[in-house]
């Protein structure tokens, strides 16, 4: 709570300081982040977002730093609007299916092989997932996107559209029956996968045989090799997850929204998941909270951009400041928690059971 | 004779302990003073208090009978307090001569003055007989003669008094003659020496005067003359001092673990394993003997897996496990104490209750499918364990970061008995847990081999090497040097074929 004050003090100073009034300001924000509209696109915001931050906290779990989710989830995309704007018209189901499936298989196919560079050639993660997404955004997706484009009235260079049979269902109905007619957005269906992939990945990481092993591996590589899990092959294992979670970034927008792959396809996504993750602290639940946050802050706070309150860059900075405020008060509520733990265990050696017992 | 370190009523107060209790310590100059204790009779914290890595919660500090408070060892220094740390605090790839004047360097402009340093290590070195090639690189010396680097590299700052940190633990017997002999050099010369030591043999017979802590407190000040080994070991513990001596024969004729010819070569190409063979029934502990460093831990990873072997043949109850992965080998039985907990035995931010499991993860007792982990089997495991094997422990979900470093062990310990392992690799079971559960675990390990278990005990206590060991293997530079019966071989002949003076 005191983290939140002292963030909106600090928020409210480079406001002052950028010669717009605050007060106004935080009103302009609250008043446009309520209402139903900005909430929905606050959730189709945090939806992709919060796959990137899984995909990021699966390899983070076992101390893999992979910072390759921009270029998988980017790749995937592509190929995944290739192929599902090929295959025509389908039974619904079917072509979601193979859609989903093709980005899934890209994304784990590209972390894969950073995974597989590590654990034959012991080439740090970061190195090669930075190089692979250079080589994946400017390199693969450019030159296909050249050979493969279609043409169309709009200046941007695009594939071909994905049949209806391939568009994910919209939340709206569901939403208006408890609130009221929605204009202009849709509540993306994808939701609905992000929270169980989120389920997913909770249960397989903290009641898995596999999430034991990964976590083990990220708690203490060498007791966790001595313990018997195979290392080389747990590396590539998470890796592939990861990918494989990578691959559905994109989908929200892909099937959701757009239908189609462009130029103008969302890129940041994966940079921004590592934020979520981090401020998550990897968990389930906490990448949720986080994302949302996120994706409400970056919406409601555009209000202020539009009504002139602030120049879009001051906007960037107060979201910075509150989201690195919120990341300090996390890491010293977690340093108060440690210490109270070894306080209770050595408290507990000095209890008088323990003082017999030496004694005897 | 001047009193050269008075400590008054010394209380340090760590969170839920009392560390150290009003203790009280008179050293005289030019004397070797020994401080003996168990683990946690405050032995540690009281020397930090000296050296001024911590400030006392009440008491004071004399020093050659002035009141000095320290904030840091830098002030302690500029006193001419010096101490050796049990864990060397050198750099291994740096030179002796570079590892003494590190950070003292004497200089000429902006140059280090080599010469000068030469010189006056030259002199330190004939004055007390503590020779040393001074270009060799510190990676390559022995442990006696690292020791011997730390006790030079306080004499170079000008310490007139050295506090020594249970210096004797990593020497084989020899090598403590030679430290004693230096240290009587240093007392000669006038030097005063505190030794932290609880191996009462050796404080007998070095000391000069003995303090003996327990629980915090000083209970005893008592001259060696006056005192036995059995006297000053109910000093420390308040009861008759338990001894690992294992006697009657268990050893059955199944094998646990044979390993045939095994041959390990590092990634340099350098033999670390040289041709070793032997086997351990189930019902027998095979000791394995020698001075850290000459294959013990090559042996180690070899037989758990975890290094592969250049030759020879390893088998488990029979089948022939050379090619099989470490979890293969786990699964059939075989458990692991490592000799550094912290690195192959426990994750540090895991709770207890996921650490009792480690290396033990996909027996079917802990599965509630084949993928999914049964947590409430698994807690009730951790509880068991903690019951049985006295982990002081707030409870199976406290992160085992927060455990001291004794019941970190005996969580280790207590995780392979419990889940009866066989056979069981062990290094130094009972390195750094005090007296009392020292016996238990001696007691666990002889219940545990009567009910069948083939132990593979590596230990630098000899005294527990002896004391538990059916038969006896000495390792010298990767090779077993000499089997022996631990009925009729004493510690002494023991450390003369580890550094190989016996043939």
């Amino acid at each position: 709570m005191a983290a939140v004050g002292l963030a909106l003090l600090v928020a409210a100073l480079v406001l002052v300081v950028s010669g717009a009034d605050p007060l106004v300001a935080f009103g302009n924000i609250w008043e446009y982040g309520s209402r139903l509209e900005t909430v929905i696109e606050s959730f189709n915001r945090a939806t992709p977002l919060y796959l990137s931050g899984i995909a990021f906290a699966i390899a983070m779990r076992m101390n893999l730093f992979q910072i390759g989710v921009e270029g998988q989830y980017i790749l995937a995309a592509f190929f995944a609007a290739y192929v599902g704007a090929g295959v025509g018209s389908l039974f619904p189901p079917l072509h979601i299916a193979i859609i989903l499936l093709t980005a899934m298989i890209v994304g784990a196919a590209w972390a894969g092989l950073a995974g597989w560079m590590k654990v034959t050639r012991n080439v740090h993660e970061v190195i090669s997932t930075i190089m692979l997404n250079a080589i994946a955004v400017s390199g693969v997706v450019s030159f296909l996107l050249g050979r493969w484009k279609i043409e169309s009235e709009s200046l941007d260079t695009r594939l071909g559209d994905i049949a209806t049979t391939g568009w994910f269902p919209s939340l709206n109905p569901i939403v208006e029956l408890a609130t009221r007619e929605i204009k202009r957005v849709e509540l993306t269906g994808f939701i609905l996968v992000a929270a169980l992939v989120g389920v997913a990945y909770h249960l397989i990481i903290n009641r898995s045989r596999l999430g034991y092993d990964l976590r083990a591996t990220g708690a203490n590589p060498w007791a966790a090799e001595a313990s018997g899990v195979p290392p080389r092959r747990t590396i590539v294992l998470a890796m592939l997850l990861s990918g494989a979670v990578a691959g559905l970034v994109g989908m929200a927008d892909l099937l959701g929204d757009q239908h189609f792959y462009s130029l103008r396809f969302p890129q940041g996504l994966g940079f921004a998941g590592i934020a979520v993750a981090l401020l998550g602290r990897n968990h389930a639940v906490g990448a949720a909270v986080a994302a949302l946050a996120f994706g409400w802050l970056e919406r409601a706070s555009g209000v202020l951009e539009v009504r002139g309150d602030a120049p879009r860059e001051i906007v960037t900075i107060m979201v910075a400041v509150i989201i690195l405020f919120a990341v300090i008060a996390y890491a010293l509520a977690q340093r108060r928690r440690r210490i109270e733990a070894a306080a209770a265990a050595s408290a507990q050696v000095d209890s008088p059971a323990a003082a017999e017992e030496a004694d005897t | 004779m001047s009193v050269a370190v008075r400590l008054t009523g010394i209380t340090k107060r760590f969170p839920g302990v009392l560390a150290n209790d009003r203790i009280d310590l008179v050293v005289e100059a030019g004397e070797i003073h020994a401080i003996c204790g168990e683990n946690g009779a405050g032995k540690s914290t009281l020397m930090k208090i000296l050296y001024g890595m911590q400030a006392p919660d009440e008491g004071s500090i004399e020093v050659l009978d002035q009141e000095r408070t320290f904030s840091s060892p830098r002030e302690a220094i500029d006193v001419g307090i010096g101490m050796v740390h049990q864990h060397f605090m050198l750099a291994d790839n740096l030179t002796v001569i570079e590892n003494v004047i590190l950070g003292a360097e004497p200089s000429k402009g902006a140059l280090i003055d080599f010469a000068t340093a030469r010189s006056r290590l030259g002199e330190l070195g004939e004055a007390y007989g503590l020779a040393l090639d001074l270009d060799d690189a510190v990676g390559t010396l022995e442990v006696g003669e690292r020791q011997r680097i730390e006790i030079i590299k306080i004499l170079y700052r000008g310490a007139r008094i050295l506090i020594l940190d249970e210096p004797t633990a990593v020497l084989v017997p020899q090598e403590v003659e030679e430290l004693f002999r230096n240290l009587r050099e240093l007392k000669t010369e006038g030097h005063t020496i505190i030794f932290i030591d609880h191996k009462l043999d050796e404080v007998l017979e070095i000391a000069d005067t003995i303090t003996v802590l327990r629980q915090g407190r000083s209970v005893a000040r008592v001259k060696p003359e006056d005192v036995t080994a059995q006297d000053l070991a109910e000093l420390m513990v308040g009861s008759e001092l338990p001894t690992p001596e294992t006697r009657e024969v268990t050893v059955t004729d199944q094998t646990a673990v044979e390993v045939r010819g095994i041959s390990v070569v590092d990634e340099a190409g350098v033999t670390r394993l040289r041709d070793v063979g032997f086997s351990v029934q189930c019902g027998e502990i095979v000791g394995v003997a020698g001075v850290e460093g000459n294959g013990q831990g090559e042996l180690v990873e070899a037989i758990l897996g975890i290094a592969p072997v250049t030759g020879g043949s390893i088998h488990l109850h029979g089948d022939d496990v050379t090619g099989w992965s470490v979890r293969q080998r786990r699964e059939a039985g075989m458990g692991y104490i490592p000799e550094d907990r912290h690195r192959r035995g426990l994750l540090l931010p895991a709770p207890v209750w996921e650490n009792s499991i480690l290396g033990h993860q996909t027996r079917r007792r802990f599965l509630s499918s084949r993928v999914w982990i049964d947590d409430e089997a698994s807690r009730d495991h951790a509880s068991n364990v903690v019951e049985r094997f006295d982990v002081r422990t707030p409870g199976v979900h406290t992160p085992v970061h927060a455990l001291s470093g004794g019941n970190q062990q005996k969580l280790v310990v207590g995780r392979e008995l419990a889940i009866e392992c066989n056979p069981l690799i062990a290094a130094h079971p009972t390195r750094g847990i005090d007296v009392g559960s020292q016996a238990a675990v001696w007691e666990d390990l002889r219940r545990a081999r009567a009910e069948g278990l083939g132990l593979l005990l590596i230990s630098a206590d000899l005294e527990e090497l002896i004391g538990l060991s059916d038969t006896l293997l000495v390792m010298l530079r990767g090779e077993i040097v000499a089997r022996l019966d631990p009925a009729r071989v004493t510690p002494r002949e023991l450390g003369a074929y580890m550094t190989g003076a016996a043939a």
